[in-house]
């Protein structure tokens, strides 16, 4: 594998099924990533985004289907160690006994994959791109929810992923810091072709980036489709979701 | 409890083929060697002293009837290493350090960190439950060590000072070194690395298979510590079964 011009797994999802407790989470969901492509699933809270995206990482096992990274199962042993994958967590998941220095370059040193002083020069770099420089030697728990969420993703960062999965990476930031993290997630795509799976609810986001959205509801896929199929899906609840505004001013005036 | 004894054992045997791999992990040992000893050392030797001092309070008397007080030496001496050190430092130590172990790695899982670790591709049996497995198994021995000196020391204050017994320094070593051999020390550090094996495993199982946010976590860590104990009693009558018929 070459490492600057890598290319981006591709993903197959078929017949996915998974209930907690008799309760249905996700019912028979396919769909396939084509490699390098930005993938958006998109749905209300409490759809499954999140647990679907577990089992596309392997932390998960589902009840029924089967999850294909680049034709190779996800269970199958020792694919963590073929493929870099990486997830930004929607609750970040630092370790809160470590530094955002040590969290950042986790990956690095336990796989010993460098020398400790470049390690320091390239979580330094990863933490700059997301608009952390210095907070190395704070801990987790000094950090603010958006701060630990930019962590999160400098950690992922550094795993260089072949497809990184992100659990709502802009929910708890700025607006500017927002189109920062989708700037970077386009700029991954566009230069090392990582193949992205992105949930999310914010619209502008989905939108803005989105090679392809899926349209998620109760466990299942309503629709799969570019920005501008989805933009006009006929779906009732969907055309509510995405055209959702705070009116409540003018509903009070009128 | 009983139902998660597969688990535990297949834990056991996980941790042991990585065993290995330790010296990767080794500052994490060094870590968790540095923070059981600072947690425990002092509080150890106090319940030492008190558990020698009993012993010889008990036994003394009885025996000071009987005009058999030359034996007390002997009797706090095998009771101390045999049984009483390594049993009441495991107990111990399951509170103070079995507790800390399932609460930190039961946090680890609630709050997704576990899942983290999986997903950077790290194996948490050997980032989290080696070096603590290690560590333990290190630790718990010497205390022992410990305990057993400071217990015999105790004793030996309780059978001088108390009017009942009142026997010699001299006279109760004497007697603790004609009836206290090095295997019978031997025999109880085996006993407490079989009870830190336990201890460490039960308590990272269970703090890895802790669901449910803070509640769960105080949960895993009343049952890692409980469940340690009751393993360790019931256990002891077997190994101590086990050692009499190896020892002679
Ligand atoms: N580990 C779990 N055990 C039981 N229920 C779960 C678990 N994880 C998720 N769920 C349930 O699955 C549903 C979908 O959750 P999630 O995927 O987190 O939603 P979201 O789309 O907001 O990310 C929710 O009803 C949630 O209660
Ligand atoms: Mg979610």
């Amino acid at each position: 594998m070459n490492s600057t011009q890598r290319r981006g797994v591709g993903i197959q999802v078929r017949g996915l099924r998974k209930s907690y407790d008799g309760q249905l989470v996700l019912r028979d969901i396919s769909f396939e990533v084509a490699p390098g492509e930005i993938f958006v699933i998109m749905g209300p809270s409490g759809s499954g985004k999140s647990v679907l995206l577990k089992h596309l990482i392997g932390l998960e096992k589902p009840d029924a289907g089967e999850i294909l990274i680049d034709n190779e199962s996800i269970s199958s042993p020792g694919l963590m160690d073929r493929h870099r994958i990486a997830m930004v967590f929607q609750s970040s998941a630092l370790l809160n006994s470590l530094t955002v220095g040590e969290n950042v370059g986790l990956y690095l040193s336990e796989h010993r994959l460098k020398p400790p002083a470049e390690i320091e020069k390239i979580v330094a770099e990863k933490l700059e791109l997301v608009g952390l420089a210095g907070a190395q030697n704070k801990l987790p728990s000094e950090l603010s929810g958006g701060m630990k969420k930019r962590a999160a993703l400098a950690r992922a960062l550094v795993v260089e992923p072949e497809l990184l999965l992100y659990d709502e990476p802009t929910s708890e930031l700025d607006p500017l810091m927002a189109v920062t993290v989708a700037e970077e997630i386009l700029k991954l795509n566009r230069r090392m072709s990582v193949t992205s799976v992105v949930v999310t609810h914010d619209r502008d986001l989905a939108f803005g980036i989105a090679d392809r959205i899926a349209l998620i509801h109760n466990g299942s896929i309503y629709s799969i489709g570019t920005p501008e199929e989805v933009r006009n899906t006929t779906h009732p609840l969907f055309q509510r979701f995405l055209a959702a505004d705070f009116n409540l001013k003018q509903s009070d005036k009128s | 409890m009983f139902e998660n004894i597969g688990q535990i054992l297949i834990l056991m045997w996980r941790t042991f083929q990585a065993l290995p791999l330790v010296v990767r992990h080794k500052r994490k040992v060094f870590d968790q060697l540095f923070e059981i000893g600072n947690a425990s050392l002092l509080m150890a030797c106090v319940l030492s002293l008190f558990i020698g001092g009993v012993l010889a309070l008990q036994t003394g008397a009885a025996l000071a009837e009987r005009g058999l007080s030359s034996f007390i030496g002997q009797i706090v001496g095998l009771s101390m290493c045999k049984e009483l050190g390594p049993v009441m430092m495991a107990v111990f130590i399951s509170g103070r350090i079995g507790s800390a172990m399932a609460a930190e790695i039961g946090s680890m899982a609630v709050y997704q960190e576990i899942d983290a670790l999986k997903t950077l591709n790290i194996n948490p049996v050997h980032y989290l439950v080696l070096p603590r497995l290690v560590a333990i198994s290190i630790a718990l021995p010497i205390l022992v060590v410990f305990s057993n000196l400071v217990g015999w020391f105790g004793g030996a204050i309780v059978s001088v000072y108390n009017y009942k017994v009142a026997i010699s320094y001299a006279a109760y070593f004497n007697s603790l070194r004609s009836g206290v051999d090095f295997l019978d020390v031997a025999n109880g550090l085996i006993k407490s690395l079989v009870f830190a094996v336990i201890i460490g495993a039960v308590s990272c199982h269970q703090g890895l298979r802790t669901v449910g946010g803070p509640r769960g976590i105080g949960r895993s860590v009343t049952k890692a510590v409980v469940n340690s104990i009751v393993m360790i009693l019931i256990l002891d009558y077997f190994l101590t079964r086990l050692l009499m018929h190896l020892d002679r």
